[in-house]
């Protein structure tokens, strides 16, 4: 019983983010100009940011040991994944200001999931342009670098992705359960979202220890790409992990749903309690 | 219990069921006990914080049966928001018991919303750069309003607030006005049983208020939806309302018909009357003459007492030119039973 209705209400938000999403869409495409300014600003912004590493690569021949197409393996992972959640929930850190406005408690009496409200709030089209950009990287980057596919290689590359996004999708729902505490928290989401992004860009060589443990076991970004990675590239493991902890991104990616999910229902239990 | 009421469910069955289970047949909306306790933090130094509780409702009971159109007022802060909060599932009762439909609100949220509709005056649930139309389609596939039932309803509201015009207008260039007319259709088109309407008039100007007060009058005689609404304009309680609740400090101080504030408030008419000439103060007890200006003067009498007999006597003394009678502004009436609570507050403490 508990299981159908789980699955209806997993249903329900699907249906209720599809709706709104829609009509973010809409809204966006009355100002067709503006749109189009976005879209290609965002292409050109995001497409940008690997310019800047193609640059460093000028100058130097490694980064901790990774040479260019190594890099550009793990910038085109982490972008692409994290695109694909900023795509999907990038919006969550608008939940602060609308807990300022009031404008939440509205959401409150719909008959729909409120993280499938909140998780399709702004929902932005431009965001594809990251995707776009990361995928490009990813290409270039599978095609460049020298490794020797195996079947398990070629399943995780895909697999990573997909995780990334789901682990990236998590941070979002946790950040924005946070919010709901502290409702001025939007930049703190941030740190943890495209600072998260943007450290994935660079090998684990480049950091200290403590600080890949903490990636790795606290705040587990790690699993997104590094430790696959280090598999996929026939490196070795940013820790002293076992062979099999490549393939576990599906596995962390399931664990961070489930805390995040809890995270979200503590958060908005509090807000229903205490009405800030 | 709550698992076997079907989703779709009719609300009459399942208002018998549960009115059968509580007893209270015709109770729709039922507070018992109520209360909301918030913790509020102060900042008292950089980093020191100091708690505090904050009753914001204080053990409210009432009941409003179905159909019943009833003003909920009070200063602001009194607790209006947050019992309306609490109704509609927004925030969960720190104790006590409620129950609207028969639906614990804080628990089965997403069931009560199909049953209910949410006004909220000051913020608006409308999409802001789409055509007004596209927010009702929005509603019709999030509610799942079945084709027909939709169309009857959205001709229905259209024609009678006057929405035909603007239905292919972006929300962001409607008036106020327009725009809380289309926020009421909005909230409509799912057919709820109760609608609960937050300061539906603020802002809006005299005449469309009365659309808005029309409206929600035919609402309530034709399809007997039940009618909760919180307001500052006493003018929307005395043309809509024939019951009044009025809240501070978290208490319900009064519950009862409008006229029977007047009666609680120990509120006064006033009788105008303008003499042929200049003279001393009427004396007419228990009437007392309140102001005088020139040949007019002023006479102030409880509300409770005949005007006829003060008009016989006066112009059976005095040479009288003209007269008029004045009603209590109720608003001076609930001023005057929020000053006298302050005061049995302070004769305690």
């Amino acid at each position: 019983m508990t299981g159908v209705v789980r699955g209806s209400r997993l249903g329900e938000g699907l249906r209720a983010y599809r709706l709104i999403a829609g009509m973010w869409i809409r809204s966006a495409m009355t100002y067709r100009a503006s749109f189009v300014v976005t879209v290609c600003g965002n292409l050109a912004v995001t497409g940008l940011d690997f310019v800047g590493i193609l640059l460093m690569f000028s100058q130097v021949d490694a980064l901790g040991g990774w040479r260019l197409p190594e890099i550009a393996f793990l910038y085109g992972l982490s972008v692409t994944a994290f695109g694909i959640a900023d795509l999907v929930l990038g919006s969550m850190d608008v939940l602060g200001s609308r807990i300022r406005d009031g404008s939440f408690d509205t959401l409150l009496v719909r008959p729909a999931p409120v993280l499938a409200q909140i998780g399709a709030d702004h929902f932005a089209v431009r965001r594809l342009g990251r995707i776009t950009q990361g995928t490009v990287v990813l290409i270039w980057a599978l095609a460049s670098v020298d490794v020797d596919w195996s079947a398990a290689k070629v399943l995780l590359v895909p697999l990573m992705v997909l995780s990334g996004a789901v682990i990236f999708c998590a941070v979002f729902v946790a950040g924005a359960a946070f919010q709901i505490f502290a409702q001025d928290a939007a930049e703190v989401q941030n740190a943890f979202t495209y600072g998260g992004t943007t450290l994935l860009q660079y090998p684990p060589t480049v950091f200290g220890k403590d600080f890949v443990r903490g990636v790795t076991f606290m705040f587990p970004i790690a699993f997104v790409n590094w430790v696959p990675a280090c598999y996929v590239l026939g490196r070795p493991y940013p820790l002293d992990l076992p062979e099999w902890a490549a393939f576990a991104p599906p596995l962390v990616a399931a664990v961070c749903c489930g805390l995040a999910g809890l995270a979200w229902r503590a958060g908005l239990g509090s807000y229903r309690s205490t009405g800030s | 219990m709550d698992v076997a009421v079907d989703e779709t469910g009719d609300a009459v069955t399942d208002g018998a069921v549960d009115g059968a289970v509580d007893g209270a047949v015709d109770a729709f909306i039922e507070l018992d006990r109520v209360e909301k306790v918030f913790d509020v933090r102060k900042k008292t130094g950089f980093l020191k914080r100091e708690r505090r509780q904050v009753r914001a409702v204080d053990s409210i009971s009432f009941t409003v049966a179905r159909g019943e159109m009833v003003g909920y007022i009070g200063p602001n802060g009194a607790g209006k928001s947050t019992t309306i909060k609490m109704l509609t599932g927004i925030l969960t009762p720190s104790g006590g018991r409620l129950r609207v439909a028969g639906i614990d609100p804080s628990r089965e949220r997403t069931r009560l919303a199909h049953r209910i509709g949410v006004v909220f005056g000051q913020r608006t649930t409308l999409w802001w750069d789409l055509p007004l139309i596209d927010s009702y389609k929005l509603m019709h596939r999030m509610y799942r309003i079945p084709d027909a039932r939709y169309r009857e309803n959205l001709d229905r509201c259209v024609e009678l607030l006057e929405l035909g015009d603007l239905l292919d207008v972006p929300v962001r260039q409607l008036s106020l006005g327009q725009r809380m007319r289309g926020d009421i259709a909005a909230a409509l088109l799912h057919d709820p049983e109760v609608l609960y309407l937050d300061e539906p008039t603020i802002g809006l100007d005299v005449i469309s208020k009365a659309k808005v007060r029309g409206f929600l009058r035919e609402l309530n005689t034709e399809r007997g939806t039940t009618v909760l609404l919180t307001t500052h304009d006493l003018q929307d309680i005395e043309q809509l309302c024939s019951r009044v609740m009025v809240i501070d400090h978290g208490r319900l101080m009064y519950d009862g018909p409008l006229a029977g504030l007047h009666e609680v408030g120990e509120s006064e008419r006033t009788l105008v009357v303008d003499l042929e000439r200049e003279l001393p103060p009427i004396d007419a007890a228990p009437a007392r003459v309140v102001r005088v200006e020139g040949p007019r003067q002023w006479l102030a009498f409880p509300a409770s007492e005949s005007a006829a007999a003060l008009v016989a006597r006066v112009a059976a003394e005095y040479p009288l030119v003209d007269l008029s009678v004045r009603e209590p502004d109720i608003e001076a009436v609930i001023a005057k039973m929020y000053a006298g609570d302050a005061e049995a507050e302070k004769a305690v403490s």
